[in-house]
């Protein structure tokens, strides 16, 4: 049996993900999920935890299509005006979140989780309810300058509650300035 | 011995019972993959089964039954509108699809108790109040409406109603158990539980497929049903009149009756078959010899009276013309027991009709008018729901009535 990579299979009927992601297809649990080879990068259920305001985050398989590296370097959505892209790590015994530095890698022809407690899509200063069955833009920039485009489902969501820690200082962040000064 | 070496695991015995390949060598800690189970165990390939989930009609109807399964009522909470219940349904229906399917829903937190669907089905209803709530009560069949009172009624309210309907069925408790948390993670940001109400059937492989089964009271239950498949089938169940967004659906009538087991348990033998009109012991009519012997209405015992009494069950129930049948899908219940050690038993009794008007409630009206059973079954739930068709893979469940 192959393998179970719990995300990894083709995106559902309400994930209306990227356009050129697969369709739903009734292969259970399917490893290498298949894209369309058009896309440098598509994503696989992406999803946005359902929040009334402030932060949330977004998740979903980033599915590298090519054969050289990919790098995600920024995010952007209608939901927020501050959009960074996230680790968990362990700090001072905590696990705490904290900006990436150098953005998601994707390695040639490979895939990279987006999960509660790993990886993610960080948005900040979220002024409107996301609601769960919410369809929300997502924007993602490549190093190259190339987009991808998709709409993540609001589902509601218990976990991912870790702390917040702002950027060091050689990332170039200041997110205790940035909001302070949001205005959602 | 290779108990010892596995502790005496309950895998180990079905692997010695089902391979005797395992048997006769080394059982090592392989013989336990998932592979090799599926290969060999045919309980293994109960679990890996799976119901499809597309088609033209919802499944968990034409489905045949499963060994379990869960109903679950729920009203909408106040302020969801037309566009809420589409976001939920669009939830609902992507969660069911995967499950179905052996995949995590989406944002699954335990993942790994998705991957045995064991023909899960998860069917959608709609109550006349979300027909309200959508702002689409003219689409609201007549027939979506609660069922009139009848005498034989003792109801109560945490049984009863309900805006939504969820139907978990699968031939595995815990696939049921999992479905149902994902479902509920969901539904409740739409929805509060009105009542939940879990029944069982026989286990897989314990009976041949299709034979009649027995409910709590020893009865061969459902002798007379509409076969899935047939043309019978079809006219007797999927809706054809009426609103078009309900084309190819069905309805629900969910019915919750308690089997009253102690004062059952002091009828005599002959006192149940002749409040039945059949044997007991292998559900023939008391007019023939085998269960699918037709019953002779007509025919007269030797003192001149009715063979099946006027009174009794079958004949109270008869409905001739098949498009007219309804079709019973029903599951047994079983509580737990009073501190004095009496059983809270019965029937979740789900009938599903083209029309219930013209199908359902004839039935009804003869049997609490007249039907020796009474005296041993109450329905004390009632609940009315109509069965929106299926959906393809694009689709979604409801997408004709609340688009």
């Amino acid at each position: 049996m192959a393998a179970l990579l719990v995300s990894g299979c083709a995106a559902g009927g309400t994930a209306s993900a990227a356009p050129t992601a697969a369709p739903a297809s009734g292969a259970p649990a399917t490893a290498a999920p298949a894209a369309s080879p058009t896309s440098v990068l598509s994503v696989i259920d992406p999803w946005v935890k359902a929040t009334d305001k402030g932060m949330t985050a977004a998740f979903g398989t980033l599915v590298n299509n090519t054969d050289t590296e990919v790098r995600v370097v920024s995010g952007a959505s209608p939901l927020s005006p501050k959009i960074e892209l996230h680790e968990v790590v362990e700090s001072d015994g905590k696990m705490v979140m904290r900006p990436k530095e150098g953005g998601f890698v994707i390695p040639a022809r490979g895939t990279h989780q987006l999960t509660p407690g790993g990886d993610h899509i960080m948005l900040m200063g979220v002024a409107d309810k996301v609601e769960p069955g919410a369809e929300i833009p997502f924007t993602l920039t490549l190093a190259d300058g190339g987009t991808l485009r998709f709409t993540a489902i609001g589902k509601e969501f218990a976990g991912g509650k870790e702390d917040y820690q702002p950027g060091s200082g050689e990332g170039g962040m200041d997110m205790g300035g940035e909001d302070g000064g949001d205005k959602g | 011995m290779a108990d010892r070496r596995t502790g005496g695991l309950p895998l180990t015995r079905r692997g010695l019972l089902t391979s005797g390949a395992a048997a006769a060598g080394a059982l090592t800690a392989h013989a336990f993959t998932p592979a090799s189970a599926t290969a060999q165990a045919p309980a293994a390939r109960s679990g890996t089964a799976v119901e499809p989930f597309h088609g033209s009609h919802q499944a968990g109807i034409a489905t045949s039954p499963q060994a379990h399964a869960v109903f679950v009522g729920l009203d909408l909470r106040t302020g969801v509108d037309r566009e809420g219940l589409g976001r939920m349904m669009r939830l609902l229906t992507d969660d069911a699809r995967r499950l179905a399917e052996g995949r995590p829903a989406l944002a699954d937190t335990e993942p790994e108790l998705a991957v045995l669907p064991a023909r899960l089905t998860v069917t959608f209803g709609f109550g006349p109040g979300l027909f309200e709530a959508a702002g689409t009560v003219g689409l609201r069949p007549r027939q979506i409406a609660p069922l009139p009172g009848f005498s034989i009624d003792k109801l109560d309210k945490r049984w009863s109603g309900g805006d939504l309907l969820v139907q978990i069925c699968a031939d595995d408790p815990m696939t049921v158990t999992h479905a149902l948390r994902m479902i509920v993670k969901d539904v409740r940001a739409f929805t509060r539980v009105r009542w939940t109400q879990r029944g069982f059937r026989r286990g897989v492989g314990i009976q041949e497929a299709g034979q009649t089964q027995r409910n709590v009271m020893g009865q061969l239950d459902g002798t007379v049903n509409p076969v899935p498949g047939t043309p019978e089938f079809d006219r007797a169940v999927w809706v054809r009149e009426g609103p078009d967004w309900l084309h190819g659906g069905t309805t629900l009538v969910l019915r919750r009756i308690r089997a009253e087991m102690e004062t059952w348990d002091a009828a005599d033998r002959t006192a149940k078959e002749f409040t039945i009109g059949r044997r007991m012991d292998n559900g023939a009519p008391l007019t023939g010899t085998r269960e699918h012997d037709e019953p002779d209405f007509t025919k007269l015992n030797a003192v001149g009276l009715p063979a099946i009494s006027e009174y009794a069950h079958i004949r109270r129930a008869h409905t001739a013309d098949p498009a007219l049948r309804i079709y019973r899908r029903v599951y047994n219940y079983d509580e737990g027991l009073s501190a004095g050690g009496h059983a809270d038993s019965g029937l979740v009794f789900a009938s599903y009709q083209a029309d219930i008007t013209r199908q359902f409630l004839p039935v009804q009206r003869r049997l609490a008018e007249v039907d020796l059973l009474n005296e041993w079954t109450t329905p004390v739930g009632s609940a009315v729901f109509a069965i929106p068709p299926g959906c393809d893979s694009g689709g979604w469940i409801g997408e004709g009535l609340l688009t």
